[in-house]
């Protein structure tokens, strides 16, 4: 098991390194920067601001400050466009907002996906099965954008039942249509994972071994078909969390909510390259070591999976 | 005699794996639909805006500027005084152009793009994939684990950095980015379902008897193994036009994609979600199309996969 977790570790750091490279080499390569925006500042003014924040030293000195700040104190610089405020203030005051809606909505999604997969898996081909197969097929199709927009507008707009945007705080009304606008497509995707899961194991022989020594029904599907069945679903967690990191830029955008990926988008209008790098690293470390934690977890859940 | 044997011998066809596929696919009704409603949409956004240019006079792009009172968003089947009127079957957006028109020709760009980019992915999957799989050993090791590494980056951030710093001056030049940036980013599953239809086929006997009449690796991969795994190929390509079209329409909607004057689906939608509590129907039409695609998209994706792959039937 620590022979396991090492090796993931020695991809993951890597990697992490990969993605602010890349990200550095984007930004440094395209043309243009922050100052060469409509408002042309004084040559002397932006030269003196570029001396300020390093922009006027040679690229690999940059880089290696850039990273430097992050792997020594996990410090990513300072804004351009947000004067004075460190990009990691603008985090840790972001960080909540998305991170309130994203775990909310990942748990509804589990609780409703996984409880809509097994029951459709137990009874295939009935009624229940297709008519919750065509709903996960149809949180799959329609987009974030559209759904969020028409659910603002039928509980907002005409049954003014919920706020249509804002954030509020914690908990709050306000955050009800972000989370199920942004948990519609895992839900989906889950109910999906966990009906294919549970089929696949219903069908095996332990769970006939199960059956056979005269378990109750319950326990078999509990304690034996549940584990087995929702492994793809417990795999499908990293992709989620990328996943629901991008959801969250849309729906940050749709509720005017002041999150990570509202920030971010930002930044990217902005070319705010100390806050684009901060929040890429940011994201790309949060990710990563995610992936690990749920590396490991499989790995501990499904002992085949260490020999690989 | 003779001759009749081998004329009766003719008619006794074997079927082939396509046809028993199709025949598999015509059964799944859900499929059936989708593959309808696929065609039905294509053919609408290609030919439906020059239809309208001919039938009512007026481009997607058209301004009525010769009558201020057209100028402004109407609801659909509805003229400027309010009246019932055939005229814009969605309603128009601020400018007074036809809804309509504006979405079927967005289709154009959002179909556009969801091939071409998937075209793009293939191109790459395909050979990324039939070479690690066909060489093997080492190579075939650190192939993998690029893609093991590729898979657990935040792509669609990396590829808003790219959009947003490398932001063409020319909506052509922005379509090519996309086509570039969507294509390079959704190989990956491609190559691994590659990947595993090659080691499975390059120890058969055919591919034996190529290598032992000395052909060469590369005309082994691309004319032997590679016409092999067609099958698993179309049907995860199927499954990967719907979503690069979601990515392209997200993108789009955040202003990092497709940019004006043309116009997706998603850049649609986002025009229309800022008038969404006046004029709802600038943003209900363009999105409800585009998931009613997706959806058929889905839908025939799920039926080829059960009917060219039975062995793959799993979700």
């Amino acid at each position: 098991m620590l022979r396991f977790i090492v090796r993931r570790l020695l991809v993951t750091i890597p990697t992490i390194l990969i993605v602010i490279t890349i990200t550095w080499g984007l930004i440094k390569l395209a043309p243009g920067n922050f100052y060469s925006g409509e408002k042309r500042l004084p040559p002397a003014i932006e030269k003196a601001i570029r001396e300020k924040y390093g922009l006027d030293k040679p690229w690999y000195q940059q880089y290696g400050k850039t990273l430097w700040g992050i792997i020594r104190h996990g410090d990513f610089g300072t804004s351009l466009r947000y004067e004075g405020q460190s990009v990691n203030a603008i985090i840790r005051r972001s960080l909540p907002v998305s991170a309130a809606i994203g775990i909310l909505a990942y748990l509804l999604a589990l609780i409703v996906g996984i409880t809509a997969g097994s029951i459709a898996a137990l009874k295939q081909n009935s009624r229940w099965d297709y008519m919750s197969m065509t709903l996960a097929m149809l949180g799959i199709s329609v987009p974030n954008f559209v759904l969020g927009p028409i659910l603002v507008l039928v509980f907002s707009l005409s049954l003014y039942w919920l706020p249509p945007s804002r954030w509020g705080g914690f908990p709050s009304r306000n955050l009800i249509l972000p989370v199920i606008t942004l948990s519609a497509i895992y839900m989906a995707y889950i109910a999906r994972l966990a009906r294919a899961g549970m089929l696949e194991v219903l069908r095996s022989d332990y769970i006939r071994t199960a059956r056979a020594k005269g378990l109750s029904e319950k326990d078999v599907l509990i304690k034996h078909a549940l584990r087995g069945g929702l492994m793809p679903v417990v795999s499908y967690t990293g992709p989620a969390l990328a996943f629901l990191l991008t959801g969250t830029v849309v729906v940050e955008r749709i509720f005017a909510l002041p999150g990570l990926g509202n920030y971010f988008i930002q930044a990217s209008l902005n070319r705010d390259e100390p806050l684009i790098i901060g929040i890429v690293a940011f994201i790309a470390i949060t990710l990563l070591l995610m992936n690990l934690l749920v590396d490991i977890a499989y790995a501990y859940l499904d002992p085949r999976v260490r020999y690989h | 005699m003779n001759t009749d044997v081998i004329a009766e011998t003719e008619y006794v066809r074997g079927t082939s794996l396509w046809r028993d596929a199709w025949r598999r696919l015509l059964k799944n009704k859900l499929a059936v639909f989708g593959l309808i409603v696929v065609i039905l949409i294509t053919l609408a956004s290609l030919l439906g805006p020059a239809v309208i240019k001919r039938t009512m006079g007026f481009t997607p792009d058209f301004i009525p500027t010769h009558d201020t009172r057209l100028i402004g968003s109407f609801p659909p089947f509805t003229g400027p005084d309010g009246e019932f009127s055939w005229t814009h079957p969605m309603g128009t957006d601020n400018a007074g152009r036809d809804q309509l028109a504006r979405v079927l020709q967005g289709g154009q760009i959002s179909l556009f793009v969801g091939i071409i980019s998937t075209l793009v992915s293939l191109l790459i999957g395909v050979s990324y994939g039939a070479i690690a799989g066909y060489v093997g050993g080492r190579l075939d090791n650190v192939m993998m684990r690029i893609v093991d590494v590729l898979y657990s980056l935040p792509y669609v951030i990396v590829v808003i950095v790219l959009l947003s710093m490398f932001r063409s001056q020319t909506p052509r030049g922005q379509l090519v980015l996309l086509f570039i940036a969507l294509g390079s980013v959704s190989w990956l599953t491609m190559a691994r379902i590659v990947r595993g239809q090659v080691l499975s086929l390059k120890n058969q006997e055919f591919v034996m008897a190529a290598r032992a009449t000395g052909v060469s690796a590369r005309r082994i991969i691309f004319r032997h193994l590679v016409p092999n795994t067609l099958g698993p190929v179309i049907v995860y390509a199927t499954l990967t036009i719907p979503q690069i079209m979601l990515t392209e329409a997200f993108l789009s909607f955040l202003g990092f994609g497709v940019q004006a004057p043309l116009a997706s689906w998603g850049s649609l939608a986002a025009d229309g979600i800022q008038n969404i509590a006046i004029f709802p129907w600038q943003l209900i039409f363009p999105g409800v199309t585009m998931a009613l695609t997706l959806f058929s998209l889905n839908f025939l994706g799920d039926g080829l996969r059960d009917a060219l792959d039975p062995q793959m039937r799993t979700t």
